[in-house]
């Protein structure tokens, strides 16, 4: 069975699979149906399994349960998870820009008014260690548990904390790091597949966005008052 | 020590759309030319190719094609007294890099300014009275009018092959076309760019109230356009990808589809890119440059290029600091009032709106940034300012320039920013929203500014060039004025619900609104008030040429870009026609 690739395959993805469910925190917080539709839907779109390049566990497990939160499965779409949210965020932290590059790193680092912009020293794959780091910190002052083990409920409230700005992380701000978190989760969502999130171009086709055209122009007259519909394209699937 | 290399006729430093212009200018004059590119090289078939250039997440998320902060920034403050702190990574502006500049980002919108803006102190002077101008107001005429430069615009376009409809074709009014723009010379090289659904709806609510709605003019071609060049641009495909994005069909003009294409095969011509220059030598007493310092960033090696004439052609922080760390001209003083290098920086004063209508299906991802209808009635002096306690104004669009996923989703305020109802809202949305514009004037302010900062370096060890920018009195009451009329507008297309979007008190480096910057090295009548004269040629030194935005005495209610590129062709034409024949100073101080 060793030498079948078939085989191999198999049991790789199945490796994958329970990796996910793992990272998810899916036994303590989510209800049976979701915990349900979640592992569907993982099934449904993943084809490779998960291997992460930077992320430590217990940073899957936060961005697990913060894409999963922010992007629940519904009738709309899988979880934040399933569509690969956290793979792209991996992805995008061992990247060149999340190693910092393109980014006027000298000093003296200072805090500066807000209109003057982000002024951490942070590369950004130290800016999300750090602040998930004092997301937990704070999670277990105020429940008692990281992140990652609230319930569905508090996940929510502890993230309208921290874009509020009212989530007292210690030295560090909640909000600033609640508006990088949502940003990323959402290009790991809405993002072309081959970045590793919007597994499917699940988020696109809840858009009715059609992707990669190969042209408009015969088109804007023509759909005028008519919803234009296709299925999404890739840079995959033109590659 | 610099290596010293053999001295040509002519360096550019920078390879935007004026380094590519002057250059093409120059060496067809016979002229030996050196462009010097700090970034890399970009052409369209290497590097504006499908499926690779239909990349949100790359482009406009990751801002791939703009400079590079950790070697070259800027820092930023709001009035004197703060600290400035470095531009990290770029905000709300973004500056490009490589050949071909911002120009191969940017949307394309291609205006010219009014006859009036030329001589706009004198023409607020002659309808308000001289002393309804605030003495912290440092707008100026420009010393060159619009019908000088006219038929320099009319070439500017025919590079582009411009799309739009004319509204003033040698004097007379045509319908449907802006009645308010200078006569024209010619038609638009090209037919406008379709309209969006919404753009028809805005055209319809702004006729209904008396205003002229017209199509926006862009250096999009909507047809394939054999350019001044011989060079052949395609047509818009209204794919969506556009903003940040170059255009793989050579339908968006930019220096590497319409000028490149020749000048990479002149004899005459040599490129040499990662060539970051470092410091213009000046030759104070002879006011001459000598030549520029150049380091080459692929080996770290220093050179220098001597030079018969310098053309400065980076962006607006770039050409200042260029000349504050050379010591040519002297430097602005903003208490004091006096000295000309880094003063009259301004900006571009933006505000909008968004607007749903649930029973409207917009198809938003299709789309081009020209794909815009805009109206020309509260622009510059196209109205009667008396009693309204500001001064300036600007165009309104009503456009769609693609709705890619990331970045282009509309909800209405007040939707959760996560969770299923975000989902529902974002989903019943998408289809059915219109996006409004204003491009507001920024006219010049005694307390806006460009000068070196004394504590951040660049990558070079060089000091940063310092913004001291903040939004004055009279643009925030402008950008009300404006936003009040779009409003109106915007209840007559009886949208479901509407959000205007007013500018914040101060003006912040974060998030994106314009990369229009403007000023530092501004044009003039004489070397008190200005940095070069009405060829673009430096003051101080005469055998310097500065090239851009950063000439512009202020910043009227249009993108600037169409007015850069007929300055280029204006100065080329001088140096040219007059300076080679006689180098020295064109205009007597």
């Amino acid at each position: 069975m060793a030498d079948d690739p078939i085989e191999r395959r198999r049991f790789l993805l199945g490796a994958g699979l329970a990796g996910t469910a793992v990272a998810a925190g899916l036994a303590p917080g989510l209800p049976a149906p979701e915990a349900q539709a979640q592992a569907a839907a993982a099934q449904a779109s993943n084809t490779e399994p998960d291997t992460f390049l930077v992320l430590t566990a217990t940073e899957q497990a936060f961005l697990s349960a913060t894409a999963d939160t922010m992007i629940p499965a519904d009738e709309l779409s899988p979880s934040g998870t399933a569509c690969g949210v956290v793979i792209f965020i991996d992805r995008q932290l061992a990247s060149a820009w999340g190693g910092g590059a393109k980014m006027y790193r000298g000093g003296p680092f200072q805090k500066g008014k807000p209109e003057q912009g982000y002024q951490l020293s942070l590369t950004p794959r130290e800016f999300f260690q750090a602040g998930i780091a004092a997301a937990n910190d704070w999670s277990r002052a105020t429940h008692g548990k990281d992140f990652d083990r609230l319930s569905v409920a508090d996940r929510n409230a502890a993230l309208t904390a921290m874009q509020e700005g009212k989530a007292e992380f210690r030295g560090f701000s909640s909000r600033a790091f609640f508006g990088q978190l949502l940003a990323i989760t959402m290009q790991g969502f809405f993002s072309d597949p081959i970045y590793g999130g919007n597994r499917n171009k699940v988020s696109w086709q809840m858009l009715g966005f059609p992707g990669l055209p190969a042209t408009y122009a015969d088109k804007i007259d023509a759909y005028r008052d008519k919803r234009y519909v296709a299925p999404p394209q890739s840079i995959s699937d033109f590659s | 020590m610099a290596t010293r290399l053999k001295e040509v006729d002519a360096v550019m430093v920078g390879m935007g759309w004026t380094g590519a212009i002057l250059a093409r200018e120059l060496s067809k004059a016979g002229l030996d030319v050196v462009g010097l590119e700090r970034g890399q090289d970009r052409t369209p078939g290497e590097d504006f190719i499908l499926p690779s250039v239909r990349d949100e997440m790359k482009y406009a998320q990751r801002l791939e094609l703009m400079s590079d902060n950790s070697i070259d920034t800027i820092t930023f403050r709001n009035a004197p007294a703060e600290t400035a702190l470095p531009i990290r990574r770029w905000g709300a502006f973004l500056p490009g890099e490589g050949v071909g500049g911002s120009g191969i980002h940017w949307g394309g919108l291609h205006w010219r300014n009014l006859p009036t803006d030329f001589r706009i102190r004198s023409a607020l002077a002659e309808r308000y009275g001289a002393k309804a101008i605030p003495d912290d107001m440092t707008i100026t005429d420009w010393p060159v009018s619009y019908d000088e430069l006219e038929p320099y615009y009319d070439r500017f376009d025919k590079l582009c092959g411009v799309s739009g409809k004319a509204g003033n074709l040698r004097g007379k009014i045509i319908a449907g076309g802006n009645p308010f723009e200078g006569a024209r010379s010619n038609e638009y090289p090209n037919q406008p760019i379709k309209s969006s659904r919404a753009g028809l709806m805005f055209a319809d609510a702004a006729k209904s109230l008396g205003y002229h709605p017209f199509p926006i003019p862009c250096a999009i071609s909507s047809a394939a356009y054999k350019n001044v060049e011989g060079v052949t641009l395609g047509a818009c495909e209204y794919c969506g990808y556009c903003n940040r994005m170059a255009c793989e069909t050579n339908a968006k003009a930019s220096a590497n589809s319409t000028v490149m294409p020749v000048l990479r095969y002149e004899p005459k011509f040599e490129l040499r890119t990662r060539a970051f220059v470092t410091k213009l030598i000046y030759d104070k007493p002879g006011k001459k440059i000598t030549g520029v310092l150049y380091t080459d960033l692929r080996t770290g090696e220093e050179y220098e290029q001597p030079a018969g004439i310098v053309v400065l052609s980076s962006f607006v922080f770039g050409n200042t600091q260029q000349l504050l760390l050379a010591g040519i001209g002297e430097p602005y003083d903003a208490t004091t009032g006096r000295g000309v290098v880094g003063r009259n920086y301004a900006y571009q004063f933006e505000a909008g709106a968004e607007a749903f209508f649930e029973d409207r299906e917009m198809n938003p991802f299709m789309g081009s940034a020209g794909m815009n209808v805009a109206i020309d009635d509260f622009n510059g002096e196209n109205f009667d300012h008396a009693g309204l306690g500001f001064f300036g104004g600007g165009y309104f669009t009503c456009g769609q320039a693609g709705a890619p996923p990331i970045g282009g989703r509309a909800v209405p305020h007040g939707t959760p920013a996560w969770g299923s109802d975000w989902k529902r809202a974002t989903v019943k949305w998408y289809h059915h929203f219109a996006r409004f514009n204003t491009q507001g004037s920024v006219y010049a302010n005694r307390s806006n500014f460009i000068d070196l900062d004394p504590v951040y370096k660049d990558a070079l060890g060089r000091p940063l060039a310092r913004l001291t920018y903040n939004g004055t009195d009279n643009d925030h009451a402008m950008s009300r004025y404006l936003l009040a009329r779009l409003e109106g507008i915007i209840k007559a297309m009886n949208p479901t619900h509407y959000e205007m979007h007013s500018r914040p008190r101060n003006f912040t480096i974060v998030p994106y609104q314009s990369t229009h910057n403007t000023g530092g090295t501004m044009m003039g009548a004489d070397p008190k008030s200005s940095v070069v004269n009405r060829y673009l040629q430096s003051w101080d030194a005469h055998n310097l040429f500065i090239q851009g935005a950063s000439v512009f005495p202020q910043q009227h209610g249009y993108n600037p870009t169409g007015t850069v590129g007929a300055l280029a062709y204006w100065s080329a034409n001088a140096i040219v026609s007059q300076y080679l024949k006689k180098p020295g100073p064109l205009v007597a101080a």
